[in-house]
């Protein structure tokens, strides 16, 4: 299975990059464990995410759409980077979490979420999109 | 409470055990052993952590408990009875100091173990059913349940074929070393073919199958990427991996909402994995910077690269594929190969280039009950404005497709031949 997992924002991560001996520190630590994850085939993908500050929001609602500038408040709720990880199950994803170091200098939170999967979409999937997909694949087919 | 701290043993376990049974390997010089040893460190760890509390670092943890394993392994001397002569080399350092040789021997780089392990369990004197499962088992951590579902056989069958296979190996006397030099070669293939055969029973899946085949594709991945990690510098092995990347990137796609195959030029692209290609395509480079643009794997996944880099069949490159089969034909000849390469050059400079092609293939015994040849000849005579000959060969096609739906699909470009013909 496929798990996103967030690392959440803290009030340093949303100060932005400090060039201090901790920061060094904590890249070398998580370079260390990204090599482990790849080597073990569970890493696909992972990055940083600059502060909120530099982020944009857009607001729906209904036909309107709004933009919002960072940085946003609720702190502990941004993200402040991420991986994709494929794992055999939920109970293997929080083992190699577990082994993360902690990504900033305070308390701080990572979240794992698995992905939908195609059996997950049995019995949602109307009759509409079914039949939206087969239109897709015959306009597809006249290209 | 109890039952978390067993969960987090096994999962914990469920990581290690590769790495564990790797480098007992190495020590006690037979797998059967080996996985025996690791198998009693976790039993080990379900007695002590609930009383204790899950260490640390779990893994040095079960480390180390496998490594007291082997030592008294050792020590009783069961190792004694065994006769081979690097064996007994081995022992006499053993015997003196069996801690630090030990330590010693666990010590060494655990990837060039883990590779090891790899060779080992793909070894040739295997045939390449026992490397699979042994591999899935070894290597993936299946149960032999699980391998057994995956490959639709009984899991007596499984198991049996697991024991006979480290039997095999235990007698072969071999050295658990990881090959160099000119045996390095067939022996990398040997480890190769394994994965893709194991990837390509996760690609036959159908809708009704167990989830677990399907699943084998995320298997024979997770292997294709923690081999390319403990050997980074072979071509060949980022080719097979592009390949099954870029191939797995639609999965999803080729399967319709009533469980129906989806051919390629069919599909529906928007639901290709978009990071699945990237990694592919990444891949595809490593192998080409390391010099393996012409091997078998790597020419693969150039040519399913040419695909999930085109928006549509329309804007395909075709004149590239039609090159990139001209080159795959010298390293890999085959009769299909041979076919495909007919369907690329009639897509890049017309029907009666694949006509040309294809005419040599009629008269091969290897292809003349082969459904596709005769399809693909159909299509070559209907593009070239020859609907009345396309007939037949279609029809020709659905005598031989073993597969209703995909005779349905080639009676009724049959029938569209006869109404294009003024029949």
């Amino acid at each position: 299975m496929r798990v996103m997992v967030f690392v959440k924002a803290t009030e340093d991560s949303e100060k932005g990059l400090q060039p201090t001996a901790e920061t060094t520190k904590m890249f070398e630590a998580m370079g260390k464990f990204n090599e482990e994850l790849v080597k073990a085939g569970v890493m696909l993908t992972g990055d940083g995410l600059k502060p909120s500050s530099q982020g944009k929001r857009i607001a729906f609602d209904g036909p309107k759409r709004s933009v919002i500038d960072g940085p946003f408040a609720e702190t502990r709720e941004l993200v402040a980077g991420y991986w994709i990880w494929e794992v055999k199950d939920m109970a293997e994803a929080v083992e190699w979490a577990k082994r993360c170091p902690n990504p900033m200098p305070g308390p701080s939170e990572l979240e794992i979420r698995p992905f939908y999967e195609m059996a997950d979409f049995a019995d949602v999937v109307t009759p509409e999109i079914v039949e939206r997909d087969g239109r897709l694949r015959d306009q597809l087919k006249d290209r | 409470m109890a039952a978390d701290i067993n969960r987090t043993v096994e999962t914990v376990f469920r990581i290690e055990r590769a790495r564990l049974i790797a480098g007992l390997t190495r020590i006690v010089r037979d797998v059967g052993l080996a996985e025996e040893l690791a198998q009693d460190a976790l039993v080990t760890a379900l007695a002590e952590w609930p009383k204790s509390d899950v260490p640390d670092n779990p893994a040095a943890w079960l480390m180390a408990a496998a490594k007291r394993r082997a030592i008294d392994n050792l020590r009783r001397g069961k190792m004694m009875a065994r006769k081979h002569a690097d064996i007994g080399r081995d022992l006499d350092e053993a015997s003196e100091h069996p801690a630090e040789a030990i330590e010693a021997a666990l010590d060494d780089d655990v990837g060039d173990e883990l590779l090891s392990l790899i060779f080992t369990a793909c070894h040739p004197v295997l045939s390449p059913d026992a490397r699979a499962a042994l591999t899935l088992r070894l290597i993936g951590g299946l149960t032999t349940d699980e391998i057994a579902r995956a490959f639709l056989v009984s899991e007596p069958t499984i198991a049996q074929r697991i024991v006979r296979a480290k039997a095999t190996l235990r007698e072969a006397g071999l050295a658990y070393e990881v090959p160099r030099g000119a045996g390095r070669a067939p022996r990398l293939a040997s480890v190769l073919e394994v994965i893709y055969l194991i990837f390509n029973e996760g690609y036959a899946a159908t809708a009704g199958d167990d989830l677990i085949r399907a699943d084998l594709c995320a298997e024979a991945q997770r292997l294709g990427r923690i081999l390319a990690g403990v050997a980074p510098d072979e071509p060949e092995v980022f080719g097979l991996l592009a390949l099954m990347e870029i191939q797995a990137s639609r999965l999803k796609a080729r399967v319709g909402a009533q469980g129906e195959a989806i051919a390629l030029p069919q599909q529906n692209r928007a639901r290709w994995d978009r990071l699945l290609i990237r990694r592919g395509l990444a891949a595809l480079e490593r192998a080409v910077a390391l010099g393996g643009e012409n091997g078998p794997y790597a020419l693969q996944a150039a040519l399913a690269a040419c695909h999930a880099r085109a928006g549509s069949i329309a804007e395909t490159d075709w004149r590239n594929i039609a090159q990139l089969y001209d080159r795959l034909r010298a390293v890999m000849p085959s009769p299909v190969v041979d076919l495909n390469r007919a369907v690329a050059h009639s897509m890049a400079f017309g029907p009666d280039a694949g006509l040309a092609m294809i005419a040599d293939l009629e008269a091969s015994p290897a292809l003349r009950n082969y459904a596709p040849l005769w399809a693909a000849k159909g299509d070559f005579l209907l593009r070239a404005g020859r609907a009345g000959e396309a007939k037949a060969q279609f029809e020709q096609a659905a005598a031989l497709s073993g597969n209703a739906s995909e005779r349905a699909f080639l009676l009724g470009r049959a029938a569209a031949c006869g109404e294009a013909a003024g029949e």
